[in-house]
């Protein structure tokens, strides 16, 4: 006898089902199928290329009403079901009730929306449904018009670039600092986020939706951080929750979804469920591959066949046409990984292997998915690959070798990009020059003057050559900043500026990085360089930072810390003099009186600094930066108010000083000194920049050691009034701080570049204001009390995460 | 294995680490760039570094001190030094340690 079988909901999962149904016995059941979308069964994740316009509506359709005919489905479309009466064995859709003998649940899932202000305002929309497409294709009618879309995951991005091909202004906001980031690493990440914007989308990540604001529809869009984004649609596209609802209120056993057996049934025997509203051992589902496994399964178990579903590996696709990415496996969390890194910056290419007992266990590409497939189905099957282990990377086709080129990253530039800084020279000119016989770095410097002036720009100039003489050349070989490039300080500093690259992760892919995130010698290195360069782009990293860096604080040999506040050119009161014993006395430092003159107080433990810092802040006191490559200290002596020598006000403008320096990053420490006459009290003449007062102004001098070398200034230049002796202080630090190496002290530094070099740079009244603008814009951002910034944001890092010796002993 | 909650996985700075005091010592809990997490001793055994303030790079942790760097899947480590190493698992979001491994060797 036939039987009544009743579907929930049209969608990818119970389409499949009853195909596979029909095939086998096409009258074992009498169908009907309710769709609370009205319309029947149409291929959802189709719905992307009709948004970009390169397919209709029409053409997804998978079951047509002649289908529906053909085959006996009662079709109640637009109809929600509101309950299941288990009792009686009844469902209860809007227009009334249909008897069951078996059930199916096929709900699907509901898009999230994030419940900040003015989300429900007419022009905010989801992705998941055509409503939302034909939504979305309207507002892109107009022209001009501007979509926000929230969530750079899979959906958001195919709505974001299908918007945008049909000419709308896309923003894309992403909460996490990469797209993609369940499916993608960060390396990966970047290169989609590149070629998303080289289609004119804009990316902004870390970046969290606080309201959408309008009167009558959606306006613009508000940021945590106070940015303003106009919108005329925002696209809503940041997770799934399985709608479960319907089961529950029914008493079925309801997890995060409806939890089935192997065989899709529920805690009814009568009823199944199958789709992204199922969970089953504790998986969920989000890709239509599982899907269709179920829907076989399920069809078995409704024929009366033996079936069992298994959670297999899944593989992601981007559908955006170019952007070719693919991603499968495991490449988070666990232990016991190794990685297989391939870069190559020329064509964009990034691939990552992870390995794990000699098996291939997860993938990660971009650029070059052709061999996707051989590697999903190494992951698949947990083939040993210890044999091919070597040349794995390379893929199936592989023959012989070839090894990752050192020089490809300069290969790579394009004609355009500037080569040396100083002389404006591009990359073309100085090719040009090479084939025109230039064949060695003199002749080069004499026809193109490239590497004719600081000279930093020498190792580019020299690959260069090799790249376009080939053999005929052999580079003098230089040191490169460590095992993970071949690359030196001073090729990474100049390509990070002539190709723009402003996140760790565009360094890496960019210029070929051999290790997944670098390592502890240059990523401080490499963070110092961006953030020096791009201090409204970059973002600096505190895990790219030495401990003293990280935690504001030098640690001690025993693991405690020092902590010195910061005294304007060692100038302090009994008030904060007091705080500082009072200090000492709370937290049990030993107090110290230093070389810059400052007090130090020592031996603080970890856990203290934030209270201690607290403390210093309550009596107006901030971090002196003892610990940083960075300012440390301004020293001066009384000058011309107390001491009959004095010539100027030495100590106030060594305040000065310091009030306009700190807090700046630079390539290693930096100290002042500041005498007010030839006297010398503040030792100015041995500092990295010394001024010494005289009766007709300033004498600067700049380069002096103390340390393992000592060495005296060389005079920078002199200036007869205070601002000038200012102006010029501030153009110099500035210039150290974009070209030095990391870790040379400005007199390293003068050694390499010669002062006469940096005297036509600070010297130049346009180069010193661009120089010294440049400084301001980045102490808008870096020139803030770290202290009170960690008291406020982290103090908890500073405590244990947990401390298991105080709980009972068993 | 019994394993104990410890704290969320967000608690730990990506390239970063957290101190757990226990019976055995410090231990340092270890975040990945790919959200891996590892347990091993805090200690340096050259001279005492804490580990969990070195800078984490791939599966790898630099001394802060004297930059010995040490594989946090065995904890070899340069120049042969070695750490210990403990089981850990994340779940929901949610740090594990496992209270035999720490108990075990606290007992011997
Ligand atoms: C734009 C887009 C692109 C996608 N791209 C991909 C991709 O490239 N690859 C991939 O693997 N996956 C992709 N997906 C995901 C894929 O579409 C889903 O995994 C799949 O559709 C889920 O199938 P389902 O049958 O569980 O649910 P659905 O297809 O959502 O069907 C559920 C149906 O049930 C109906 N329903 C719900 N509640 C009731 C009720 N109470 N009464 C009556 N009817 C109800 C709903 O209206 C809906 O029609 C994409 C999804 C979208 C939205
Ligand atoms: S204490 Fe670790 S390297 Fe010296």
């Amino acid at each position: 006898m036939t039987q009544r079988l009743v579907v929930i909901g049209a969608g990818m999962a119970t389409g499949r089902v009853l195909e596979h149904l029909f095939e086998t016995d096409p009258d074992a059941y009498d169908v009907t199928l309710f769709n609370a979308e009205p319309r029947g069964n149409y291929n959802r994740i189709m719905l992307s290329p009709v948004l970009s316009g390169e397919k209709s509506y029409e053409e997804i359709v998978t079951h047509d009403d002649a289908w529906y005919d053909d085959h006996n489905v009662t079709c109640r479309f637009g109809e929600k079901v509101e309950r299941i009466d288990r009792d009686r064995k009844v469902v209860v859709g809007e227009n009334g009730e249909v008897p069951y003998d078996k059930l199916i649940l096929g709900t699907g899932s509901a898009p999230f929306i994030i419940p900040c202000p003015g989300h429900d305002l007419p022009g905010v929309v989801a992705y998941r449904d055509l409503e939302d497409t034909n939504a979305m294709m309207e507002a892109a009618g107009t022209p001009g018009a501007r979509a926000v879309v929230i969530g750079g995951g899979l959906l958001g991005l195919e709505a974001a670039a299908g918007l945008r091909l049909r000419g709308m202004e896309v923003t894309v906001l992403h909460l996490a600092g990469h797209l993609m980031e369940r499916q993608l690493d960060e390396a990966a990440g970047y290169l989609l986020q590149k070629d998303l914007e080289s289609r004119g989308i804009t990316v902004m990540t870390q970046a969290a939706t606080k309201e959408i604001r309008g009167d009558a529809h959606v306006e613009e869009v508000v940021l945590e951080d106070g940015t303003v984004l106009p919108a005329d649609i925002v696209v809503m596209a940041v997770g799934i929750r399985p709608q479960a609802q319907l089961a529950k209120d029914a008493g079925l056993d309801v997890n995060r979804a409806v939890t089935v057996d192997a065989r899709m049934q529920t805690s009814d025997p009568d009823i199944y469920a199958v789709g992204e509203c199922v969970e089953f051992d504790g998986n969920l589902f989000g890709l239509v591959a599982p899907l269709y496994d179920q829907a076989r399964v399920l069809a078995k178990t409704l024929a009366g066949e033996d079936a069992a579903f298994q959670v297999k590996e899944l593989s992601t696709k981007l559908k955006v046409t170019g952007c070719d990415l693919f991603s499968a496996g495991d490449f988070a969390e666990g232990e016991g990984r190794e990685d297989i890194v391939f870069r190559d910056p020329a064509r964009g290419i990034y691939k990552r292997l992870v390995i794990e007992e000699n098996r291939l266990i997860g993938a990660v590409f971009y650029g070059d998915t052709a061999d996707s497939n051989w590697f999903f189905g190494l992951i698949r099957d947990g083939e040993d690959v210890s044999e091919m282990r070597d040349t794995l990377i390379f893929g199936p086709s592989y023959q012989g070798g070839a090894a990752a080129d050192p020089l490809s990253a300069v290969a790579a530039l394009p004609p355009e990009a500037e080569i040396c800084g100083c002389n404006g020279v591009c990359k073309g000119q100085i090719t040009q020059a090479i084939e025109g016989g230039a064949t060695d770095l003199a002749a080069v410097r004499a026809t193109t003057k490239a590497s004719n002036s600081c000279g930093t720009c020498t190792g580019l100039v020299e690959q260069l050559l090799s790249v376009t003489l080939g053999d005929g050349y052999s580079a003098p070989a230089a040191q490169p900043i460590c095992g993970c490039t071949e690359l030196t300080h001073e090729d990474v500093r100049r390509l990070i500026k002539s190709k723009e690259l402003k996140s760790q992760a565009a360094v890496w892919q960019e210029l070929g990085w051999t290790t997944p995130n670098g390592c502890h010698v240059c990523r401080p290195a490499v963070n110092f360089y961006l953030l020096a360069d791009w201090p409204l782009d970059y973002q600096d990293d505190p895990q790219s930072r030495f401990v003293n860096e990280r935690n504001h604080a030098n640690i001690q040999k025993d693991g405690t810390y020092s902590v010195m506040p910061r005294m304007w050119g060692g100038t302090t009161d009994a008030n904060e003099l007091r705080a500082i014993a009072d200090a000492a006395d709370r937290y049990g430092a030993t107090v110290k009186v230093t070389g810059g003159q400052r007090i130090d107080l020592l031996g603080v433990k970890k856990e203290d600094l934030p209270a201690i810092w607290e403390d210093l802040n309550d009596a107006g006191m901030v971090s002196g930066h003892a610990y940083s490559k960075g300012l440390r200290t301004v020293k001066t002596c009384v000058g011309k108010d107390w001491c009959r020598f004095g010539t100027q006000d030495s100590t106030g403008l060594g305040i000065q000083l310091e009030k306009r320096l700190w807090g700046a990053w630079t390539p290693h420490k930096v100290k002042l000194g500041v005498s007010g006459c030839p006297r010398n009290c503040a030792e100015a003449t041995c500092k990295d920049v010394g001024i010494v007062c005289v009766d007709s102004g300033y004498q600067i001098g700049v380069g002096g050691a103390a340390g393992m070398d000592v060495k005296e200034v060389e005079r920078l230049v002199d200036v007869t009034t205070e601002q000038e002796a200012i102006d010029h202080v501030v153009a110099f630090v500035q210039l150290y701080r974009e070209n030095a190496k990391y870790l040379d002290r400005p007199y390293k530094w003068l050694a390499k570049v010669g002062i006469e070099w940096v005297q036509e740079q600070v010297i130049d009244p346009e180069i010193r204001a661009g120089l010294i603008e440049r400084f301001d814009i980045s102490q808008s951002v870096y020139q803030k009390d770290p202290w009170a910034e960690h008291v406020q944001t982290r103090r908890a890092r500073y405590a244990p995460l947990a401390d298991l010796t105080l709980e009972a002993a068993e | 294995m019994t394993w104990i909650d410890i704290g969320r996985i967000d608690d730990i700075p990506v390239r970063g680490a957290r101190l757990v005091k226990t019976h055995l010592g410090c231990i340092g809990l270890f975040r990945t760039a790919d959200d891996e997490v590892f347990a091993a001793a805090d200690t340096c055994p050259h001279k005492g570094g804490p580990l969990s303030e070195g800078i984490v790079h791939g599966q790898r942790v630099t001394c802060p001190l004297h930059n010995a760097v040490f594989d946090l899947n065995t904890g070899q480590g340069t120049d042969g030094y070695q750490i210990d190493t403990y089981p850990v698992r994340v779940e929901n979001g949610r740090v594990l340690l496992d209270a035999d491994a720490l108990g075990k060797r606290s007992a011997a």
